[in-house]
C-alpha cells in the first residue's frame, strides 16, 4: 500500500454515543458508547443475548430505527447514502447463506458493488482486487466452486475475502471463527492483525476470550444491552468482568510462555476440587 | 504453460452478455421463422429466403394479417412471463418462484371473468383484466407493507390468499353462469395466444422491452440480494426500493400477460430454471436472456398448439404445462450435475 498523504488529525474511525436499539419496546441495546481508532481492533464480548449482534447490525446500518449517534469515519450515518456506508463499513456475516450457486469468486467481487456505478460491469481492476483477498484469505483455490457447495468454514474464508475486497476502511465481523478450525482461526486473526497494521479499524464479535484475549486491542465488555466495562484488554478482562457477567466461574491468568491472558471456564467438578483445597489449606498450620 | 499459446484472457461479462443476446436472438429468429411457416396452411418461409420462391396472395395474407402478429404476440407474452419469473425468483431468492405466485394474476383473472360475464367483447376483456391486475397490484403491495418496509414473506402469504380468493370468486361466478358462458370463462382462463392487433402487438412489445431493461438496472443489486436482505444492504443496495421496485415491475409485466392471454403456465418457472442452469447464476445474463428465451420458448409452444393436434387447436397453457413439467422434474432429477458454464465469466484458470 501506497504510504498515506498526509492529512489532519484523522477522525476517529467510529464515534457511537448513547445507542439506544428497542425491538418492540424492549431495549436491546441502551446507551452503548463505542470509539473504534484506525489500525485498533475492538473485541465486543458478552454472553448470549447481550446485544452483541444487534450492535453490528446498527453500525452497518441495517437497523431502520435507532436513537443516539452513530459517527462513521466523521459522518453521522443517518446522512450517509447506503452505498456509502457500504464503502466506510465491510461486514462479516455470522452465517452468511446464499440461495444461488454463485461462484466464490462471483461473490467475492460482489464486495465491489458499492464501488461501481448504475449498470456498470466490474473492471479486470475490480476482479483482481478479488482474486488478491481470496489469495490473502489462502481461498484461491476456491475461485471456480459453487458457494453453495463449499463446507461452512470455506464459505466463512470467503465472505472474509469480499468484506476485503470492498477495501472498506472499518471492519466490522460477527462471530468469524465459530465455523473455522483451529489453524484457519489462527490465520483469520493473523490476517486481521496484518489489516489492523494497514491502519483499518476492527470491530469482532468473539466468543472465545482467549482468542480475544491474543488479539484485541481493547474490548467491549456488553451485559444485557449495556457496556459492563470497556477499556484495554488487560484492564477489562478480569476475573471480577468476566465472573460477573458471564455469571459462571472464570479463572484468569498469563502465559507463563507468551505472557499472554489465559481465560479458563472452570466446570462444577473444578470449582468443587477448588473448594475442598482451599478447606485443605485453612486445616493445616502454615508451614 | 504453453509460452506460444498465452491462455486467452478471460471473456468479460460485457462480452459473455454480448453473446448470450446475440446467440438467443438467433434463437428467437429461427423459432419465430418455423412458426409462421406452420399451420393450417403451410407458408414455407425458408423457400422465399433460399429458393427465391414466390408466394400466392393467400399465402400472404396469411402471413402478414394471421400468423406473423400471432406468433409475434406469443413472443411478447413469453418474454414477459421469462422476465417476471426470473424477478420474483430473485426477489423472493427462490428458484421455484413463478410469476403468478404474488396474486396478480388473480387479481387478472377474476377481471377478465367479470368482464366477459358483463358481455365484454374485443379489447374490453383485456382491459378489464389489467384493471384488476392493476388494483390487486396496489392492495397486495398496502397489505404486505408494514412500518414502511415491504415484508417479502408477507408479501408471498398475501399473494397466496389473493390468489385463493380471486378462485373462489371465479368458481362461484362459474357456478351461476349459463353454459355458454361457462365454455368462454374456461376457454379464457385455459390460456392461449391471441392474434393481437398492431396497436396491442407494439404495447405488449414496448413494455416487455421496457421492464426488462428497468428490472436490468438492478441486476447486479439482485446478485447482491442472493446474499439475504440484511448482507445486501451491507454491501450498499437499498433493498426497500429494490423490493418495491420489482415486486411493481414483476406484477405489471404478469398482468399483461394474464390480461392478454389467460394463465399460460410454467414459462415463468422452466425458462429461468434451464438458463440458470446453462449461464450460471447472474441477473445480468439472466434478465435479457429470460425475455428471449422465454419469447422462443412459447412461440414453440404456440406452434405444438396449433399443429399437433390440427386441425383442433390445443390451449397452449396445456402445451407448456405438458412439455414443461417432465421437463422440469428432468431437470431436478439431474440436480447436483455441474451447471455448464461460469457465471458471469471472469473465471480465470488457476494456473
Amino acid at each position: 500500500m501506497p504510504p498515506m498523504p498526509e492529512r489532519p488529525p484523522t477522525p476517529a474511525l467510529l464515534e457511537v454515543r448513547d445507542l439506544t436499539v428497542a425491538y418492540a419496546a424492549r431495549d436491546v441495546l441502551s446507551g452503548v458508547d463505542l470509539d473504534l481508532q484506525p489500525g485498533s481492533i475492538v473485541g465486543l464480548l458478552g454472553p448470549n443475548g447481550a446485544g452483541k449482534s444487534t450492535l453490528v447490525r446498527a453500525l452497518s446500518g441495517v437497523l431502520g430505527r435507532f436513537a443516539g449517534e452513530v459517527r462513521i469515519v466523521g459522518d453521522d450515518l443517518r446522512s450517509l447514502a447506503r452505498k456509502e456506508v457500504a464503502r466506510r463499513i465491510a461486514v462479516v456475516p455470522q452465517e452468511p447463506r446464499f440461495e444461488f450457486p454463485f461462484t466464490a469468486l462471483e461473490v467475492v467481487v460482489m464486495g465491489r458493488h458499492p464501488h461501481l456505478s448504475g449498470l456498470a460491469f466490474e473492471s479486470a481492476a475490480d476482479i483482481a482486487i478479488a482474486r488478491r483477498a481470496l489469495e490473502r484469505c489462502g481461498a484461491l483455490h476456491l475461485a471456480r466452486r459453487p458457494i453453495d457447495q463449499l463446507s461452512s468454514g470455506e464459505r466463512q474464508r470467503v465472505v472474509f475475502a469480499r468484506a476485503l475486497a470492498q477495501q472498506a476502511p472499518i471492519l466490522l465481523l460477527d462471530e468469524p471463527a465459530s465455523f473455522l478450525d483451529l489453524r484457519f482461526q489462527v490465520e483469520l486473526f493473523d490476517r486481521l492483525r496484518e489489516l489492523a497494521e494497514e491502519g483499518t479499524g476492527i470491530v469482532a464479535v468473539l466468543h472465545d476470550l482467549n482468542l480475544a484475549a491474543e488479539y484485541c486491542d481493547r474490548i467491549v465488555l456488553l451485559q444485557a444491552g449495556k457496556v459492563f466495562a470497556a477499556g484495554p484488554t488487560a484492564e477489562v478482562l478480569t476475573y471480577k468482568n468476566l465472573t460477573t457477567v458471564y455469571e459462571t466461574e472464570i479463572y484468569v491468568d498469563l502465559n507463563d510462555l507468551t505472557g499472554a491472558l489465559v481465560v479458563t471456564p472452570l466446570s462444577s467438578r473444578a470449582r468443587r476440587r477448588l473448594q475442598e483445597s482451599a478447606a485443605d489449606a485453612k486445616r493445616l498450620p502454615p508451614p | 504453460m504453453n509460452a506460444a499459446h498465452p491462455p486467452a484472457s478471460p471473456p468479460a461479462p460485457a462480452r459473455r452478455l454480448l453473446l448470450v443476446v446475440v446467440g438467443l436472438s438467433a434463437v428467437l429468429a429461427l423459432a419465430i421463422g418455423l412458426s409462421v411457416s406452420f399451420g393450417a396452411a403451410a407458408v414455407p418461409l425458408w423457400q422465399r429466403l433460399l429458393l427465391g420462391g414466390v408466394w400466392s396472395e393467400a399465402q400472404q395474407a396469411i402471413l402478414f394479417a394471421l400468423r406473423l402478429p400471432r406468433v409475434l404476440t406469443a413472443a411478447a407474452l413469453g418474454g414477459l412471463l421469462g422476465v417476471a419469473g426470473v424477478a420474483f425468483q430473485a426477489l423472493l431468492r427462490n428458484p421455484l418462484a413463478d410469476p403468478y405466485v404474488l396474486g396478480v394474476s388473480g387479481g387478472a383473472s377474476l377481471g377478465g371473468v367479470v368482464a366477459l360475464l358483463a358481455g365484454a367483447a374485443g379489447l374490453g376483456v383485456p382491459v378489464a383484466a389489467f384493471a384488476g391486475a392493476l388494483a390487486s397490484l396496489v392492495a397486495i403491495e398496502r397489505i404486505a407493507t408494514t412500518g414502511g418496509r415491504l415484508t417479502v414473506f408477507t408479501l408471498l402469504l398475501t399473494g397466496a390468499i389473493f390468489n385463493a380468493f380471486s378462485a373462489a370468486l371465479i368458481y362461484f361466478l362459474q357456478s351461476v353462469a349459463s353454459r355458454e358462458e361457462l365454455s368462454a370463462i374456461v376457454f379464457y382462463l385455459m390460456g392461449r395466444v391471441p392474434s393481437a392487433g398492431f396497436p396491442t402487438l407494439v404495447a405488449l412489445w414496448g413494455a416487455g422491452v421496457a421492464i426488462t431493461i428497468a428490472l436490468y438496472a438492478s441486476a447486479r443489486d439482485f446478485n447482491a440480494l442472493t446474499a439475504g436482505e440484511e448482507g445486501a444492504q451491507q454491501l450498499g443496495v437499498d433493498v426497500e426500493r429494490l423490493k418495491r421496485r420489482t415486486f411493481v415491475l414483476g406484477s405489471l409485466a404478469t398482468a399483461l400477460a394474464v390480461a392478454t392471454a389467460g394463465l399460460i403456465g410454467f414459462v415463468g418457472l422452466v425458462v429461468p430454471h434451464i438458463l440458470r442452469r446453462l449461464l450460471g447464476p447472474d441477473h445480468r445474463l439472466l434478465l435479457p436472456a429470460a425475455f428471449l428465451g422465454g419469447a422462443s420458448f412459447l412461440v414453440l409452444a404456440d406452434l405444438a398448439a396449433r399443429t399437433l393436434a390440427a386441425p383442433t387447436e390445443l390451449p397452449v397453457g396445456v402445451v407448456t404445462a405438458l412439455l414443461g413439467g417432465p421437463f422440469f422434474l428432468l431437470l431436478l432429477r439431474r440436480r447436483g450435475a455441474t451447471t455448464m458454464g461460469g457465471g458471469a465469466g471472469y473465471d480465470a484458470p488457476d494456473a
